[in-house]
């Protein structure tokens, strides 16, 4: 750790290097936030939850890590460029509904189906579920576009 | 989703697989890619031409939000038929003409993905037969052209003309969408057909004549019709195939089909036939007139575009007498069978003469008439193709244009036998509008020719003329073949398109058979209009020079293009001036007017209609609630005392959290959840705000200021309750939660209401929430970007 930050060579990292805890314990929590944010997502259909509220819970995840270090050395623990999840984001949002007219039905008329995966037992499929992904991915990527603008531009 | 509606979407599908060809494949021209498009829809639609000669429509639905009527309704009559042909048909030659007239290094990906969205734009709007579908083709097609247009974007003159082009066919599409809303309230349908079976509706209701003017201003825009004609000149910076294609042959038709399409439904009204009349008419002969001066080969033919369709629709205007009187329908049909004719003529020939100029100035590297000259040894094949358009054009026997031209003149004849109550003092002066009109037709289109081919060669032309290669010849040799074919045998064309589409005008059933023929006799007055046109013509031409000075005493500030530059430079003082007003660039002035406005709004609505509230069914205030005010209550006091700005936002976060806790004990775990993430990013966010905000000034602000927010604050405090309490003590409707409640199994496949909603139910809100979100995200990162640059042009100023 120590030695692929000081080879970057940010004189803010080796300032910061002395929030130890933060750091380590970040860490473990970012990993609990982020599977406990697609949880929320997978199962927002049934029980409470959803792309929404998924996609702001992952967004917290990395301004987490981000609080705990600076944002270079985020960018490189995860090389995400948000303005690619906002843009597949939206395209998710916009073609989904829109490519539903090949099963002949109105815009937005979201068709669902039950599958007999072997270990899983019957496993619904559901184009909503597409379209949420689109929204989890347009929400975590603005937010984390914003903080990202505000925060960086400190120099 | 039917072949048909494949065949509209397929120029927007392959749009997508052009971008990406032309990222990776450098070596061959893009256009080869792009012309089997245009040319699988074309060999498609003349598919269809045996069943639609049979008087057979198509009607096609796909279902968009059936709810609200907003359907895409595919209807293939002759009329659409023809159009469609047109567009798909000239689009194909425009392909292979642009692939020898751009070269490589232009940015060809650009150029292609704008004219295919204008291809799928354009064939959407003639065969749809939803109103609303129409308008949002209508307007795609106004984009297209814009960015067209402005294609070659560092000229300044491109941008000017794109913006004149917007600015005018947008004003004229957004009056259109009044007219249709009008139209739909009038008829509770969005469907034309419909509404043609409704008619006695539309006549009996006051709003007609409004509607009328309203589509009529939406037609009237996009065919150039005075006195909106100005953009037409200035969208001829476009490159040539461009200006062949969408300024010529096909989108500024739109208007036209437009003004046909809607034949069955207005034309009981005098209003419309007169306006279409006499506009179509003026334009003609304003447009000709003007043509003469111009001294770009390609103004010349954007003038003389502007004059043809002024023609055409003066033809409608008589046809759609027709419909209306019914008396002398003979005459009638003949001018919407001379309407549609001379719509495939002029595409033929106008579409050839401006690849020609294309082709002209290509080779000799100057589009103006002084520097042409003597070019009829050096490219004989342009010279022959601009002899044999420009004659048609000029109504010259045995080529397409002088049919459709004699049979206009007839109908413009015979108008004066017909009886109107209004106007009938002036008959006599159509067919003399429309001689004079032809006449100065006759003289460009002699100019063209005797000006650019005959006469001493100049020397001053930028680069060497020579004949064009062949894959810029082959497009606009096929049109002028074409125009000879349609010119000697006019009847291949009037059984097989003619008759079905001016069937589809007038909306009738029964078979026109129509024949047309070269020789009416000698007592036709067509004829001797045709003679008198020549001969005059050719006199005036001869002597152009004793008459020319009278362009000059239309002065400069007399033009239209003169009143829309003013217009168009005090509009944006106006609102420059208005913006400075409101505008102070303080927040806390918007805050004010923003909460301003909601406070004396709510107290203005409380005043007149009051505001009922019960307290019957309310709950009992557990002291969960009790405490959880008290939290709010004492964070904000915080708030306000405190001079710090960390405790501010700690104790702001605490109000949030608070509120999550309410939403949780009111057993709205969605909430509770989605307030939790919130709260958590934004306090983050004002966290890192922080470095930017300035230093906490220490001076007391004024009274007067204190107060301002005071008022305000209390104010949106009071009404929110008080908004709340009414909302909650009338329930004016049935809740609809029962239905989401019953039906989120059956319908969504889901167990959690709130979700279903979100994604489901109402999805569409969610949509446009997350374009919205990401809309703003990109905005912000404009906005701090647009900072920094900003910041680094001042320091290298400073430095």
């Amino acid at each position: 750790m120590k030695s692929t930050l000081k080879r970057a060579g940010y004189s803010k990292v080796q300032r910061q290097m002395n929030d130890v805890f933060i750091q380590f314990t970040s860490k473990v929590i970012f990993l609990i936030i982020l599977l406990f944010s697609v949880n929320l997502f997978m199962a927002g259909h049934y029980t409470p939850g959803g792309g929404f509220v998924g996609g702001l819970l992952a967004a917290s995840a990395i301004i987490l890590l981000l609080m705990a270090y600076d944002y270079e050395t985020v960018k490189k623990m995860i090389p995400v460029n948000f303005h690619l999840m906002i843009s597949l984001g939206l395209a998710l949002a916009i073609v989904v509904p829109t490519l539903l007219f090949f099963f002949g039905v109105p815009f937005f008329t979201h068709q669902h189906t039950y599958v007999n995966v072997p270990v899983f037992g019957e496993v619904a499929l559901h184009t909503a579920v597409i379209f949420d992904v689109g929204v989890f991915l347009t929400v975590a990527g603005t937010s984390l576009l914003i903080v990202t603008l505000v925060g960086g531009t400190e120099k | 989703m039917t072949l048909i509606h494949f065949a509209i979407f397929l120029p927007v599908i392959a749009a997508i697989a052009i971008a990406i060809i032309y990222r990776y494949v450098k070596d061959v021209h893009l256009g080869w890619f792009v012309l089997p498009i245009p040319a699988v829809i074309v060999a498609y639609l003349f598919s269809l031409i045996p069943s639609i000669a049979n008087n057979q429509v198509f009607h096609h639905t796909l279902n968009l939000m059936p709810r609200i009527g907003l359907n895409f309704d595919v209807y293939i009559d002759g009329l659409g038929l023809l159009f469609a042909i047109l567009i798909s048909g000239i689009g194909a030659l425009v392909v292979l003409y642009s692939i020898g007239y751009l070269s490589k290094d232009e940015k060809l990906g650009n150029f292609y993905v704008y004219l295919l969205i204008f291809m799928t734009a354009m064939l959407g709007v003639v065969l749809s037969d939803n109103i609303l579908m129409l308008y949002f083709f209508w307007e795609l097609t106004s984009i297209s052209s814009f960015l067209l247009i402005a294609f070659w974007f560092t000229k300044e003159k491109s941008v000017y003309g794109a913006q004149k082009s917007m600015l005018i066919t947008f004003f004229g599409g957004f009056m259109m969408l009044g007219g249709f809303v009008i139209l739909h309230l009038i008829t509770d349908t969005f469907s034309i057909r419909e509404m043609i079976a409704n008619v006695d509706l539309i006549m009996a209701s006051p709003l007609t004549p409004l509607a009328v003017v309203l589509v009529l201003l939406g037609a009237f825009t996009k065919s150039a019709q005075f006195p909106f004609y100005i953009w037409l000149p200035d969208a001829m910076e476009a490159p040539t195939p461009v200006s062949a294609y969408l300024h010529s042959a096909t989108m500024v038709k739109a208007g036209l089909y437009l003004v046909a399409r809607f034949t069955p439904v207005f034309a009981f009204s005098e209003l419309w036939v007169w306006l279409i009349l006499v506009i179509g008419l003026v334009t003609l002969f304003w447009a000709s007139f003007n043509a003469i001066k111009q001294d770009d080969l390609k103004a010349i033919l954007a003038y003389s575009t502007v004059s043809q369709l002024g023609l055409i629709m003066s033809l409608l205007g008589v046809g759609a007498l027709a419909v209306s009187t019914g008396a002398n329908e003979q005459i009638f049909t003949i001018a919407v069978v001379a309407a549609v004719f001379h719509i495939i003529n002029h595409a033929t020939f106008k579409g050839a003469l401006f690849m020609v100029a294309g082709i002209l100035d290509h080779e000799t590297g100057t589009r103006s008439m002084k520097k042409l000259g003597g070019l009829m040894t050096l490219m004989p094949i342009t010279f022959t193709m601009t002899l044999v358009t420009a004659l048609s054009m000029a109504g010259i026997p045995p080529f397409n244009g002088f049919l459709s031209k004699e049979l206009f003149l007839e109908a413009m004849f015979e108008i004066s036998n017909a009886n109107f109550s209004a106007l009938a003092d002036w008959n006599v002066l159509f067919p003399i509008l429309a001689i004079v009109g032809s006449i100065f037709t006759f003289v460009y289109s002699i100019k063209l020719i005797h000006g650019v081919f005959f006469g001493k060669r100049t020397h001053d032309t930028p680069k060497e003329p020579h004949e064009a290669p062949k894959l810029l010849l082959a497009s606009p040799i096929i049109l002028s073949a074409l125009v000879i074919i349609f010119g000697l045998f006019p009847n291949i064309l009037s059984g097989s398109i003619i008759d079905p589409a001016a069937m589809g005008i007038l909306g009738t059933d029964t078979a026109l058979n129509t024949e047309i023929s070269h020789w009416h006799g000698f007592n036709n007055p067509a004829l001797w209009a045709t003679v008198a046109i020549v001969v005059i013509g050719t006199v005036l031409y001869l002597f152009r020079s004793s008459w020319m000075f009278i362009y000059d005493y239309h002065k400069e500030q007399f033009t239209l293009n003169h009143l829309y530059d003013q217009g168009l430079i005090y509009s944006q003082l106006g609102s420059a001036k208005a913006t400075d007003g409101i505008m102070s660039g303080f927040l806390r002035d918007y805050m004010v007017y923003i909460f301003g406005f909601f406070v004396v709004f709510g107290i203005v609505t409380t005043f007149y209609t009051g505001l009922p509230i019960t307290f019957d069914d309310f709950a009992q205030v557990g002291i969960q609630d009790m405490a959880l005010v008290l939290i709010i209550l004492v964070s904000l006091a915080i708030i306000m005392m405190t001079r710090s700005r960390m405790v501010s936002i700690i104790m702001l976060g605490a109000i949030g959290f608070s509120m999550a806790l309410f939403f949780a004990f009111f057993r709205a775990p969605d909430l509770a959840l989605t307030q939790l993430a919130i709260e958590t990013v934004t306090t983050t966010l004002f966290l890192v705000c922080f470095y930017h905000l300035p230093k906490r000034s220490k001076h007391e602000e004024s009274i007067k200021f204190k107060f301002t927010n005071f008022i305000v604050s209390v104010g949106v405090g009071a009404i929110v309750i008080l908004f709340g309490l009414a909302a909650y003590s009338n329930r004016l409707f049935d809740s609809i939660s029962q239905y989401h409640i019953d039906n989120v199994y059956d319908l969504a496949a889901g167990g959690n209401m709130v979700n279903v909603i979100l994604v489901d139910f109402r999805g569409y809100d969610t949509l446009m929430e997350t374009l919205v979100f990401g809309i703003a995200g990109i905005g912000i990162y404009a906005l701090m970007k647009a900072k920094v640059s900003r910041k680094d042009d001042d320091n290298e100023e400073h430095a």
